[in-house]
């Protein structure tokens, strides 16, 4: 089921999780050994009482990146970012952070890790509604008995990033739900933690609203380089951010890597269905499409490696013959077919079948 | 009579239930010796037994023993609870002292002060106001004092007990398991119930022989909404503040107290409104103010003192309510718009 396919590139390990089981229920660890045998959830639902929250999972949490876990609701997502930080403690398994497991971390240990080193941002985004923008931009750092006018002034930089000058005294019910999850981002910048942890952080968001959060957060990312783990429900937002795509279903991962990668070569029949609604020329960026080479024939121009496709056919005009030269910082690194852009935009495996009939 | 007689003798008990008469009485009844019809079978009581076999005790015994046992152990609960509950007199003392010798002219101002800054309301002032001339006016003024000084130390007290028993509880199932039986006794038990152990205990001059029943009575309230309060503090944002590393204290002092409040607050106001309700019974063993004037009026068959003593009660419980009420809405105002 496993497919740990490229790009891992040369970029480093921040987190790794190693064999980690969740089993929720009386005595879990009973339940073990048979998952092991690989029996499937709804078998040990009806055996033994006992739901399978996460059925060993390994990922490599890419330093620097953003990596985006994709799945349905009771799919374990969300079970899965919380044993990060421990929040729900496992039932086997091992999760390395600078070769150290957190999961054998003592309790003081475990709080210092939270305060110091992970920020998390929330679906409802559980801000306190007896403070202030500011005091709740403020929490990390209170948290850690830090001088109160350097973060003081730290929340105020953060709050003005987020665009939320102004609003530093007002209370959080005042805000509409877009402002709220921006002092949620706020505070977890404020805390000046590498890991930021965001559960569901834009799904209670309206779309207009989505997008611009986004946008946001592409946009800090471009600057801060922190190590992103975002947890969403939604294709075309896991597409839009991620660097590195999981792709969980009934707390097993069914295929991750590159993002592009997965849409044009997904390894299961649940990740075709997946993929197969979203718009391909929006999703698809050319650099993923194109041919690494130069080409010695004639070019109608060049684009970047990272636009979309839609973007290239907007540039062609419509045309469906020319070659297009592919830049990267204004380097040539291939070349690109506009009949190659109109097949990518077509599921592969679609085309095959119908040609087989 | 004798329904059990027969019951005794078949079990060959007969001779230990005669060795439990003392002086046989023999009365005309007995010497008649009725059998008892099937119909008359009384139930197995106490009493009924004790007439077949005289060693059985009766219930009027079963009360005495309590009273007794009681009486037995009070010597070591004086010793125990006067020292402990001894602040509480001097406490009630001097509140009453402060309240009653402090002058009107001084103690108006302060009061209006203190209700403007509590609930932020020129109307709930301005009738805190009239109704204060009106004790003053029909002379009931010292005792409302002394009424509300009570409530005051009273209230003071649930607070200080209630809130930490109430914190207590919600950290803890077993707390809460082992807590709920108390307080639902405390809470249902008749209030001259209380009364009555309490003058065994203490001499029936003592101030804080009715602090104690009111504070019993009020503490209700504050411990049950304080539980409560922190136990519906939202999941999310307890989350959030354990994801960001709060440690216990600060998580409650910073979320969980704070979010409590309007619940907490709700409970003091419960609070207060008991400890008025229960100051009026208390002036039976002695509590000043104006239960003593229904008292009175009920002692002597005095109506109109009686009356006027209840229109004073009913505002002085309206005054507290809106007051606590008003400060409550403020809070809620800022939390949650």
């Amino acid at each position: 089921m496993m497919t740990t396919t490229q790009s891992q590139k040369s970029s480093d390990v921040a987190i790794s999780i190693r064999n980690l089981f969740k089993i929720f229920g009386d005595d879990p660890k009973s339940v073990l050994p048979q998952l092991h045998d690989g029996i499937d959830k709804a078998d040990v639902q009806r055996k033994t009482g006992h739901v399978i929250g996460l059925n060993n999972i390994n990922v490599d949490i890419q330093s620097g990146k953003i990596t985006v876990i994709m799945g349905l609701s009771g799919s374990g997502k969300s079970t899965l970012i919380r044993h990060i930080n421990r929040l729900i403690e496992p039932t086997a398994g091992e999760i390395l952070l600078d070769g150290e497991n957190i999961l054998n971390l003592p309790d003081d240990k475990l709080r210092q890790l939270r305060q110091t080193r992970m920020s998390m941002v929330f679906q409802k985004f559980a801000l306190l509604p007896h403070r202030t923008v500011l005091q709740n931009t403020m929490l990390a750092p209170m948290v850690r008995n830090e001088d109160k006018v350097k973060s003081e002034k730290e929340a105020r930089y953060w709050l003005s990033r987020v665009e939320l000058d102004g609003y530093e005294d007002a209370y959080p019910h005042q805000l509409s739900g877009g402002m709220q999850q921006r002092v949620g981002i706020a505070r977890a910048l404020t805390s000046n933690a590498d890991f930021m942890l965001m559960d569901e952080a834009f799904s209670a968001l309206d779309p207009l609203i989505r997008t611009s959060m986004q946008d946001l957060l592409l946009d800090l990312q471009e600057d801060l380089h922190k190590t992103i783990i975002f947890i969403t429900h939604d294709l075309d937002e896991a597409l839009k951010i991620a660097d590195h795509l999981v792709v969980l279903k009934d707390g097993f991962v069914v295929q991750q890597g590159n993002p592009q990668h997965i849409i044009l070569n997904p390894s299961d029949p649940y990740i075709e269905e997946f993929v197969s609604d979203i718009n391909r020329a929006r999703v698809l960026r050319v650099g993923s499409v194109m041919k690494p080479s130069k080409t010695t024939k004639k070019t109608a121009g060049s684009i970047d490696s990272k636009q979309s496709l839609e973007q290239l056919i907007a540039q062609a005009d419509g045309d469906v013959k020319g070659i297009y030269a592919v830049t990267e910082k204004d380097k040539t690194v291939g070349h690109i077919e506009m009949t190659q852009v109109y097949k990518a935009l077509v599921r592969y495996n679609l085309t095959t079948s119908r040609r087989a009939k | 009579m004798a329904a059990f007689e027969n019951v005794f003798s078949f079990f060959g008990l007969s001779e230990w239930c005669d060795s439990g008469k003392q002086k046989a009485l023999i009365s005309l009844k007995s010497l008649k010796n009725e059998e008892t019809a099937w119909w008359d079978i009384p139930f197995p009581s106490l009493d009924n037994l004790h007439k077949a076999c005289a060693s059985i005790p009766q219930s009027r015994d079963l009360t005495a023993s309590l009273e007794d046992g009681f009486l037995y152990i009070r010597p070591s609960l004086r010793t125990v609870l006067d020292p402990i509950t001894q602040p509480l007199s001097w406490m009630l003392d001097s509140a009453l002292y402060l309240f009653t010798n402090t002058p009107w002219w001084i103690l108006l101002p302060l009061f209006m002060l203190a209700v403007q800054w509590s609930a932020r309301s020129w109307k709930i002032t301005a009738f805190v106001v009239s109704c204060i001339i009106f004790y003053l006016a029909t002379d009931h003024y010292s005792y409302a004092m002394q009424t509300l000084s009570i409530i005051f130390v009273c209230t003071v007290l649930c607070v200080v007990i209630g809130v930490p028993t109430g914190i207590l509880m919600a950290r803890s199932n077993t707390v809460q398991r082992m807590l709920i039986p108390i307080l639902d006794m405390l809470q249902t038990l008749p209030t001259f119930v209380y009364l009555i152990p309490l003058i065994f205990i203490f001499k029936i001059t003592e101030p804080k022989l009715y602090g104690l029943a009111i504070i019993l009575y009020a503490i209700v309230p504050v411990i049950r909404l304080t539980d409560l309060g922190i136990r519906l503090v939202d999941k999310d944002v307890i989350e959030a503040a354990n994801a960001y590393g709060m440690t216990k204290r600060q998580l409650l002092f910073n979320v969980q107290v704070p979010l409590a409040m309007p619940n907490i607050m709700a409970g003091v106001n419960q609070t207060i409104m008991m400890s008025l309700a229960m100051v009026v019974i208390a002036s039976l063993v002695s509590a000043p103010g104006l239960g003593t004037l229904v008292l009175d009026g009920i002692n002597n068959l005095r109506l109109g003192v009686g009356f006027m003593a209840g229109i004073g009660i009913v505002l002085l419980a309206i005054i507290l309510d809106r007051v606590s009420k008003s400060a409550l809405k403020r809070m809620n105002k800022t939390y949650h718009g």
